[in-house]
């Protein structure tokens, strides 16, 4: 509120009562402006989807800024039929879907803990999680892809016999990473909650796990809606952990096995962008339908700085 | 697990209240995840550090490491060939992300934010590459940029034979390429942050700098820029942190190299593959690690500090 001195206010002077809103003009040149960006802003994407709907010959033929030859959803089918999209869209879920309940589960306990109880090592704890969430993963991968492959896991969860190459250390790492910055979050965000609503809990008798189960988290619903957008798509489009730590091909996520079928199908860039843009479609419309959700909670983390 | 000596009366009657078995509930519940980020994260990171100082060829158990003390390093700085490429390459990211992302992103948001038609079609639209992954990104690069198949070269009548501009394949031409379509999903990302910022600036405190006959720039320069202090740590976390992140998008185009070259792609080049090269591997991690905790510590402490004055 430093700001009030450098504004203070002098005489009230008719002529310089401005208006709120720009002159029309200026707010021509505004709306000029910004669809200009936006028309830049989608022109990638839209000439994606431009390339994709016309078959690999036409282009060739006529070039690929033109007109000419048909237009149409072959690339799509075949991308889909051909490239094996479907496997690895299931690899994504068998990956996403755990990753992204068990993140939210354990950040909201240590969020619990921390926001709730007062402990010497309150900060010092959630400061592990959020610093560990900010560090590059590369700083990281090297002695955790050795360790992956020094540990072992039963069969039935992993058909490597160990941590590596597994479904299951997938899921664990983006947990490990991820659990960082939504404890960070929810922590902030049950601060807020009076505590009087805990105590009057405590009176009643209820323990912590109740408190956390039946009070705290039905009232974090918002929060942990916007979270699980978010780390829906951080943990969908996931790349490097995928690349890296499963080295069998077939069982990638969809972002990850991208990169194989671009050396499969090479020179074909309808194709390609055919499938680029199926991949990016549970993302878009995580996006469009969940837009407030995904905004919010990014800022959410924002905001508490 | 002690409660803080200062705490108020009222914490401490709930300390009566924790019955052993809410103790032990509680510190499971924090545990749990403890252990999973430390085993996973922070050894691993411990980890990088200590094997930074050995030679391990990856093959065969923990016994055939040797350490070799600063050798990786001294490798590192004198006869690698890639390193210097790749430090420099992080830089010119690093450079570029403060140059055009931060402040278009802050000029997007102050534009938005003015009361306007329409104002949320131009925010999803400026917002959505922010959900596409940096990997497909890469692969919109290369629809734009490749040589004969590439957007801009047939837009520019450059795709022919003689006069083809190899804007993937020249390493002088390619950083900057790759630079500006991770510019496009960068300023929606830092656009968004602002937004919020501004939405939490005092409308008052602005009518009231117009009213004093301020212009949108004093204004701005006086009112809104002071308040978005919080705001603008955040974005100079993301910028650094997104900077050095930076992988996907250069790996898919060509593994990072010929140009592309990156800190987190000389990490990953030395453990997939034939050779791996635990120990080297681990020292260039070493040299990332130091560099982005050098940015995170400063920004965990100022904003813990407020948390432990409470």
């Amino acid at each position: 509120m430093t700001t009030i001195s450098t504004v203070r206010p002098t005489t009230d002077n008719p002529t310089h009562r401005p208006d709120h809103r720009p002159p029309r003009i200026g707010r021509l040149g505004l709306h000029a402006f910004l669809i200009g960006t936006s028309v830049i802003w989608l022109a990638p994407l839209a000439y994606a989807l431009f390339t994709a709907l016309r078959p690999y010959a036409d282009t060739e033929k006529y070039g690929y800024v033109s007109l000419g030859g048909h237009f149409g959803f072959g690339n799509f089918t075949t991308a889909w039929t051909q490239a094996d999209l479907p496997l690895y869209f299931w690899n994504s879920v068998i990956i996403t879907v755990p990753a992204l309940i068990l993140t939210l589960l354990l950040a909201s306990m240590v969020a619990f803990v921390v926001s709730r109880y007062r402990f010497r090592i309150n900060i010092a704890l959630l400061m592990v999680f959020t610093a560990g969430n900010l560090l590059p993963q590369q700083a990281i991968i090297t002695p955790l892809y050795k360790m992956y492959q020094l540990i072992p896991l039963p069969m039935w969860l992993s058909d490597s016999g160990k941590m590596d190459d597994s479904y299951l250390g997938l899921i664990l790492i983006h947990v490990a990473f991820q659990t960082g910055f939504c404890a960070f979050v929810l922590a902030n965000y049950m601060r807020t909650i009076p505590t009087e609503l805990s105590e009057a809990a405590m009176v009643d008798g209820a323990s912590a796990w109740r408190q956390y189960w039946q009070i705290i988290m039905p009232l974090c619903r918002p929060v942990l809606a916007a979270l699980a957008t978010l780390e829906f798509t951080w943990i969908y489009n996931d790349f490097f952990w995928a690349t890296v730590l499963m080295q069998t091909g077939d069982k990638r996520p969809i972002t990850a096995a991208l990169n194989n079928l671009s050396g499969e199908f090479f020179v074909n860039n309808n194709l390609i962008s055919a499938a680029a843009l199926i991949v990016a479609v549970p993302t878009l419309v995580v996006f469009f339908l969940l837009q407030k959700q995904f905004v919010s909670g990014l800022t959410l983390g924002a905001n508490k700085g | 697990m002690t409660v803080w000596e200062a705490a108020p009366r009222r914490r401490r009657a709930r300390r009566r209240h924790l019955s052993r078995g809410d103790r032990v509930v509680l510190t499971l519940m924090a545990g749990v995840p403890l252990l999973l980020t430390l085993s996973f994260v922070w050894v691993p990171a411990l980890l990088s550090i200590v094997l930074s100082f050995s030679s391990w060829p990856g093959i065969g158990g923990v016994s055939s490491i040797k350490w070799v003390g600063l050798q990786n390093y001294h490798t590192i700085f004198t006869i690698y060939p890639q390193f210097y490429p790749a430090l420099e390459h992080n830089l010119i990211w690093l450079a570029v992300f403060f140059a055009l992302p931060a402040p278009a992103g802050l000029f997007l948001a102050v534009q938005l934010d003015k009361q306007i038609r329409f104002s949320r079609i131009y925010q999803s639209v400026l917002f959505l590459p922010v959900v596409l992954s940096l990997a497909l990104i890469g692969f919109m690069t290369e629809l734009i940029f490749s040589p004969t198949q590439g957007l801009l070269n047939n837009l520019t009548g450059h795709a022919g034979q003689n006069d083809m501009i190899d804007w993937l394949g020249n390493p002088h031409l390619n950083i900057w390429a790759v630079l500006l379509m991770a510019c496009w999903r960068q300023t929606g990302y830092v656009m968004i942050m602002y937004l919020a910022g501004l939405k939490s600036v005092d409308p008052s405190l602005k009518e009231a700098a117009a009213l004093d006959g301020a212009g949108q720039w004093q204004t701005f320069r006086h009112v809104v820029w002071p308040a978005l202090r919080p705001i603008n740590v955040v974005v100079l976390v993301i910028t650094v942190i997104e900077s050095l992140r930076a992988f996907d998008i250069v790996y898919v185009i060509n593994q990072g190299t010929n140009g592309l070259e990156l800190l987190s792609v000389l990490v990953t080049d030395n453990i997939v593959g034939e050779a791996s090269r635990i120990g080297f591997g681990s020292a260039l991690a070493t040299i990332l690690l130091l560099i982005s905790m050098a940015f995170i510590v400063p920004y965990l402490i100022s904003t813990f500090r407020k948390d432990g004055q409470e």
